[in-house]
Formats: structure tokens, sequence, C-alpha cells
């Protein structure tokens, strides 16, 4: 019965769903004031039953219901626990009702505990959330049920993609939609504020948390897609631009551009239309990911989640949420009034072209990444735009980018001097240059891009730091030290990717049991190949023993697993870390004269480009909880100052 | 601001709209044709592989029934995960030559004993010469031809369940 039962609190919440946003357009398009006050708990009640709904089926792939279809497809009873779990959100129909999940949720958290907003613009706010909600009840009720029985019930489930077998999976899909769906609240904000004609600092603050959420998420996602990728595909790099990749960064990209302008909103009542704009387009970023990953539309390593009809779907979702919101703009933000004017040389300024910039590399990416569905629509021919377009189109504008965040937080809001500002930075230029001429002089192999970019990295790690200079640490509010954490995690990463693609040594070798390979300055020893056994997978291991220059001696085993369930062979890679780098080992193919294919990598720094990305997401979370903190001692004040009164 | 400029990200999300539901509408195939589809095979003659079975030649290939043939190694894990497949095909009356790729006579006795033998003939390419000529750069991988020793269809990688009866119509479309 636990399956109906989720089906039925599924269909409860569709409901409440439908209630809260008729309660919202009836009250907002007729003045129906009465109505605002039911609006809350419609909405709190709703994300309860939704996450109910969810956590039933979690239970039902914890206990290997095999009556039910999507655990058959998606789990095996010889599952580990925690793949078992994980299996809950590793399909379609699943991750689906975690994304109205997390929406329903949200929605809940802001009838909750928003209060600083005028009651207007919250309940279009909640009306909007309850109305792309819909939609995906919609989808998930009519075309993907998660909860449809099975009949004749089978004695053992299918088992789960093996490349998705990894605690990676756990809390990879997861984190991301954290993040998409935290960027639908702020879409739901702009289109509350756009109908109510109320975008100001008020607006700007009741949205910001969420943004920042979001980011955190999104940061973190990709963070650890990225690493994911890296150990589990085996083919030693960290970024691909793989369309999946891809659809994972639009959303970030467009989200640390709404990031930054939301701060102008908030604190100079300035870019009013255009913050506007950025929270649109962010969660549009958002939606039309996953649209490219679930439709099967782009060819994709990660193409484990392809359906067109489905994505027939999420198009029309795509064309009423997107395409509505959009058409919503042209024809009200005519009525939003501009916001106050600055200087070129100012705070503001440099959060402009930093918004620009981002912008930019929104757009690259976002052209790079439809550019062959677009072409194989006109002339059905296949092409594949690969990562010299990636890197040679947005790498100068990264870096010009991550020169201006060096500069933007030293300047002063509204109006500031050229001249004052040269003084400023002084130091970081002068670090620059001299890492670049030293680079210059000892290196040889590297390329122009990863010179510059290892050049400014230095830089901007010190001037990332100069926002704390001559200020008492203690008084320094808990966001400004959010900020200096994740624009030094933004110089650290630098240094990580600049490194690994200039620095980077690979051998390719077939060797028998007992020879010996040489990597830098590492010493390799093939020891023996052996099958191993693991719940529901065996593998060939080759046992290795490794040695750095004179240290100690460590063993290592390289994998390679087929999957007894769903009969795919997958590379489990070897790696040991040093502080320094990484070894990277992969075990190939063996040959008839009892040779196999060993391929091993020296990374110097690699690690640094996921600490950064960790670096980034702490800053993030620092912020938040400083605005977070700061928002509910005004609160309290206020509280307390009408008690006093 | 001009008007117009409200107007222009509807008119991008349009033009993405329009392109992707054009996408989305053309049925499209994800195999990746081989330059040797439609071509004749490569003449060559490999000798036999295991005692049991006798070798491969060219001439092997246009008696006028298509054929699949098969390349393998008794060292390449997938070729055990297609295994079963291999033997519902011949099962369903396909006749199934082999390429052994680098391997030893020893090695493959053991890998036909343990995970069955669905071949008629098996020719050993000891330095995957013919593999190379045949424009494949991997086991396992399946090509279907017909009775005049056409390739008409690369299979690249491992046969799942699903590739079982699509290879069978392949067949008899090539008679």
């Amino acid at each position: 019965m636990i399956a109906e039962a989720g089906l039925i609190a599924l269909w409860l919440a569709a409901g409440l769903a439908l209630l809260q946003f008729a309660l919202g357009a009836v009250g907002v398009r007729f003045g129906r004031e009465d109505y605002y006050a039911a609006i809350r708990p419609v909405a709190v009640a709703q994300g309860a039953l939704v996450a109910i709904s969810f956590l039933l089926l979690i239970v039902l792939f914890l206990r290997s219901d095999m009556s039910v279809a999507l655990v058959v497809k998606n789990s095996a009873s010889v599952k580990p626990l925690l793949y078992k779990f994980a299996g809950t959100w590793g399909n379609h129909e699943g991750s689906m009702l975690l994304w109205v999940t997390v929406m329903g949720m949200a929605g809940a958290c802001i009838a909750l505990f928003e209060r600083s907003l005028k009651v207007k613009t919250l309940v279009t706010t909640l009306a909007a959330q309850a109305f792309i909600s819909l939609g995906f009840y919609a989808f998930l009720l009519v075309s993907s049920n998660p909860f449809e029985r099975m009949f004749p019930v089978p004695p053992d489930g299918q088992g789960l993609n093996p490349l998705l077998q990894d605690p990676g999976l756990a809390f990879h899909p997861p984190t991301l939609y954290f993040g998409y769906v935290g960027l639908s609240v702020a879409f739901s904000f702009a289109v509350g504020a756009m109908i109510t004609s109320d975008v100001g600092p008020a607006f700007a603050r009741a949205m910001r948390p969420w943004v920042l959420g979001a980011w955190i998420f999104l940061t973190l996602g990709i963070t650890a897609g990225s690493y994911w990728a890296y150990y589990e595909l085996g083919w030693g790099g960290w970024w691909f631009w793989d369309p999946v990749e891809n659809a994972s960064l639009m959303p970030w990209l467009a989200a640390t551009a709404l990031l930054h302008s939301v701060t102008v909103l908030a604190t100079r009542d300035g870019l009013r239309a255009w913050t506007v704009m950025l929270a649109v387009v962010a969660f549009s970023m958002s939606m039309i990911g996953t649209f490219l990953v679930r439709s099967g539309i782009l060819t994709s390593v990660h193409a484990f989640a392809v359906d067109p009809e489905r994505g027939s779907f999420i198009l029309a979702l795509l064309a009423i949420y997107i395409g509505g919101a959009m058409a919503l703009f042209a024809l009200r933000v005519g009525t939003v009034k501009e916001g106050t004017r600055f200087e070129l040389v100012s705070r503001e300024g440099a959060l402009v072209a930093n918004n620009l910039l981002l912008s930019a590399i929104l757009g690259i990416v976002f052209v790079g990444t439809l550019y062959p569905l677009v072409v194989e629509a006109l002339t059905n021919e296949k092409l594949s735009v690969g990562p010299p377009y990636f890197n040679l189109a947005s790498g100068p504008v990264a870096l010009i980018l991550v020169a201006i965040m060096a500069v933007g937080p030293l300047l002063r809001w509204r109006r500031d001097s050229a001249k004052t500002l040269l003084n400023r930075i002084s130091i970081p230029i002068v670090i620059t240059a001299g890492a670049l001429f030293l680079l210059v002089l000892l290196t040889t192999s590297m390329s122009v891009l990863s010179l510059l970019g290892m050049a400014l990295a230095a830089g901007i790690a010190v001037a990332s730091l100069a926002p704390l200079w001559k200020r008492n640490l203690r008084r320094t509010p808990l966001h400004t030290y959010g900020m200096v954490i994740a624009h030094f995690g933004i110089a650290v990463a630098l240094v990580g990717m600049a490194s690994e693609s200039s620095f980077t040594e690979e051998r390719l070798v077939a060797a028998k049991p007992g020879d010996e390979i040489t990597l830098n300055k590492w010493k390799l020893k093939f020891e023996a190949i052996e099958p191993v056994a693991g719940p529901n997978w065996t593998a060939l291991e080759a046992r290795m023993t490794v040695q750095y220059e004179n240290g100690n001696i460590t063993e290592i085993a390289p994998q390679n697993r087929m999957f007894a369930s769903a009969q795919t062979q997958t590379s489990e890679a070897a790696l040991l870390t040093r502080w320094n780098g990484q070894l990277y080992v992969v075990l190939g193919d063996g040959d008839a004269e009892g040779r196999w294919q060993i391929r091993t990598w020296w990374k110097p720094f690699v690690t640094l480009i996921w600490y950064g990305g960790i670096l980034v997401a702490l800053g993030g979370t620092l912020a938040l909880v400083g605005r977070l903190r700061r928002k509910y001692l005004q609160r309290k004040q206020k509280e307390y100052a009408e008690l006093v009164l | 601001m001009r008007r117009w400029v409200l107007w222009l990200p509807l008119g991008l999300f349009a033009l993405f709209f329009v392109a992707v539901a054009v996408g989305l509408m053309t049925p499209k195939d994800n195999i990746i044709e081989s330059k040797m589809i439609g071509k004749p095979m490569p003449a060559f003659s490999l000798p036999a592989a295991i005692e049991q079975r006798p070798g491969l030649s060219s001439n092997d290939l246009v008696d006028g029934k298509p054929k699949l043939l098969n390349i393998f190694a008794s060292w390449c894990v997938p070729c055990i995960a297609e295994a079963p497949q291999l033997l519902e095909l011949q099962q369903a009356g396909a006749e199934i030559h082999a390429i052994a790729s680098r391997d030893t006579p020893g090695d493959i006795a053991n890998f036909l004993n343990r995970w069955g033998n669905p071949y008629s003939r098996i020719g050993s390419d000891a330095t995957s010469s013919v593999q190379l000529e045949l424009g494949s750069s991997g086991v396992p991988e399946t090509f279907v031809i017909n009775g005049k020793g056409i390739i008409v269809h690369q299979h690249i990688g491992d046969i799942r369940k699903e590739n079982v009866p699509e290879l069978l119509k392949m067949l008899k479309e090539a008679e």
C-alpha cells in the first residue's frame, strides 16, 4: 500500500498547488486581500505532502519492493543500501519527483519565513511558484508516474547503470537539483515583482538568500561532478565541455551574474530591469539544462537519461514558463522605474563589467552547446564542437573577468578615482608581472592562456585578501569574509587548472606483471593481476606498488569492473594524492602475451581545482549565514522597538 | 531603453525553441556509419585459431548466404558479456564466423569451453591486420555481410539483448 499512499500524497499535493495558484491569481487580480492569508498554509501543506510522497518512494527503494516498476528498472535486491537509497533519484521519474519536492519545500519556506516583502508581491511569488510546480506535477502524474505497479512481479530488479554506482552519484544530482530549484524561487520572485511592479531593494534582499543558496549548491554540484567525471570516466580530464556539463555550467554562470547584480540592487537600488532579466535567465538555463539532459537531443558521454517523448513534454513546459516570463518582461518591465545611476569607475561599474563578461561566457557556452544541434537540423550533418572552441573563446574572457574580480571589491560605491584605484592595486600588479616574468624564464611548455592564468592567479590571490587590509577583523561583517574566501578560491582553482594543463605528464605502456614504469619522480612496479569480486560486480585488478622519489612504498589497485546485472564494464582508476599533485593510473585491456595496457598520469597540483571550488562554496555559505543573521537581528530589533513603543 | 530591446530575450528564446523543436521532431539515429558499409570485404585468408574449427578466408563469405562476422578475443571482458547473445543468434539460425584478435589457441579454447561456441569458422588474426583493414578498431565488433561479401552493417561494442532482433532482421533483409 506504500506505493498507493505515495501516489495519493502526490495527487493531493498537486491539487493544493492548483489551489495555491488560484488563490494567488484571483486574490491579486481582483484585490481580494482576504485570500492572501490563506495562501501561506496552503503552500506549507503542499510542501509537506510532496515531501511525504518522496519519502515513501525512498521507502519503496530501500525495501526493494519489486512490485513497483521503477524499482525493478533501477534497483536490485543485491545492491548495497547506499545505492538503493541513491537509486531513488538516479532515474527519470524519481529525479522529477525530487525536483517538485524541493520546489514545494522551497515554497513552504518562503511562506513560513519571508516577512520583509510586500504582501502582494509575496502572494504573487507563491502563485508563480505553484504555477511552475503544476507543470511538473502534470508531467509526473500524466507521463512519468514513479509509483506504477508491475504485474507479474519479477523476482529481482535490473540494477542501476554501473557508472552511477558510486558514492558520487548519491549526492551529485540532488546537489545540482537544489541549485536549479533554488533558482526557480528567484524566478518566481522576479515574476511576482514584475506583476506588482515592485522591483527594489526590498525585493532584492528577499531574493538574495535564495540566489546565494542556489549558487552554493550549484558550485558544489559542479565541483563534485567534475571530480566524479575525472575519476570515474578514467580519461584523466576534469572538464570535457560535454553538453551535460555545460547544462550545469550555464545556470551557474547566470546565477553568478545574478548574485552580483542583486547586490547592486539591494545596496544601491540600481540595475533593476537587468536583475529581473537575469533571475528569469538563470532559471531558464536550469530548465534548458534539464531538458538537454533528459531529451537526449544532444549526444553526450553522460547519455544515461534519454527519452525523446519526455523531451517534448519538458519542451512544452519550457515554452510556457520561459516564453511566458520573457513576454511578461517585455510587457511589464517598462513600468519598473529606472534605478539609481552611477559613474563608470565605481563598485557598480565593476559589477556591471562582471555581469557583461559572465553573460558573454554564458553566450559562448550556449552557442557552442547548441551549434551541433542547429547544424544537424539545417544540414543533417553531425559534428561536435570540442574543447578547442570553448577554451579559445571563453578563456580570454574569463581571464579579463578574474582580473576585474580582483579590482571590483577595492572600489567605492557610486564614484571612485582611477588614480587611487591604481594605488590600491599596485601590489597585485607587481606580483602578477613578477610571476609572469618568472614563469616565462623557468618554464618551456606553458601555453599563453595557462601562462597568463597562472600569473594572474598569483596577483588575484593577494588582491582578493586586500578588502581585509587595515580593517578591524573582528568587526568585519561575515559576508565580506565570504566574498574574500570565494574570490581567493577562484585564484586557487585557476592555479590548479593552469598547472594541470601545462605540467601533466602521461605515459601509456604495455606491461607484464613484474615490469617497472617510471613517470616523473614516480616508480611504479606492476606486481600482479588478479580477479576480485564485489557485491554485484567482478573485476580484474592490477596490484601495483608505487614510490615517489625515495618515499614510502604504497599499494594501488586500478580495476576493470564488470557488472553482473547490466553487463557493462567500467574502469576504476587508482588515484594517489600527494600535497603537490595526483598520480592517476588506469588499467586497460590485456593482450595475448600477458601484457596489460597501463595508462599513467602525473598531474601536479590538479587537486587545487576542486579545493578552489570548495572554497568558493564555503565563501558563499559564510555570506549566506552572515546575511541571514543580519536579517534576523534586524527583525528582532524592529520587534523589540515596537514592543517598547 | 528602446522598446524592441525588451522583446529581444523573447525573440532569442523563440529561435532556440524552433531549433530544438525541429531537432526533436526529426528522427535521428545515433549509430556512427562505418566507411566500409556498402563495400566488399577485403581479401584475406586467416589460419584456424583452434583445432575444432576451420580457418576463415574472404572466399568463405561469398557463398550466397548472409552471415555475421564477429571480432572477439579471449582477453576481452565485453566479449564474455555478449556471448549469450551470440549463442541466441546462432540458435535463431544465424551463421556466425569469427576473427580472433591477438589471441592464442589455448586461451581461445578455454574461452569457448567456458562461454559457449557459436562460431562455424574462426580465423586467427595474430597481428590485427585484417581487423584494421575492416575498419574496426576494437573488440568486440560484429559485421553483417550479405551473400556477395558486401558489408551491410557494423555493430560496435558488445551485442546487447535488444540488438538481437535488429541483427536477425538485417540478416533477413540481406538475403
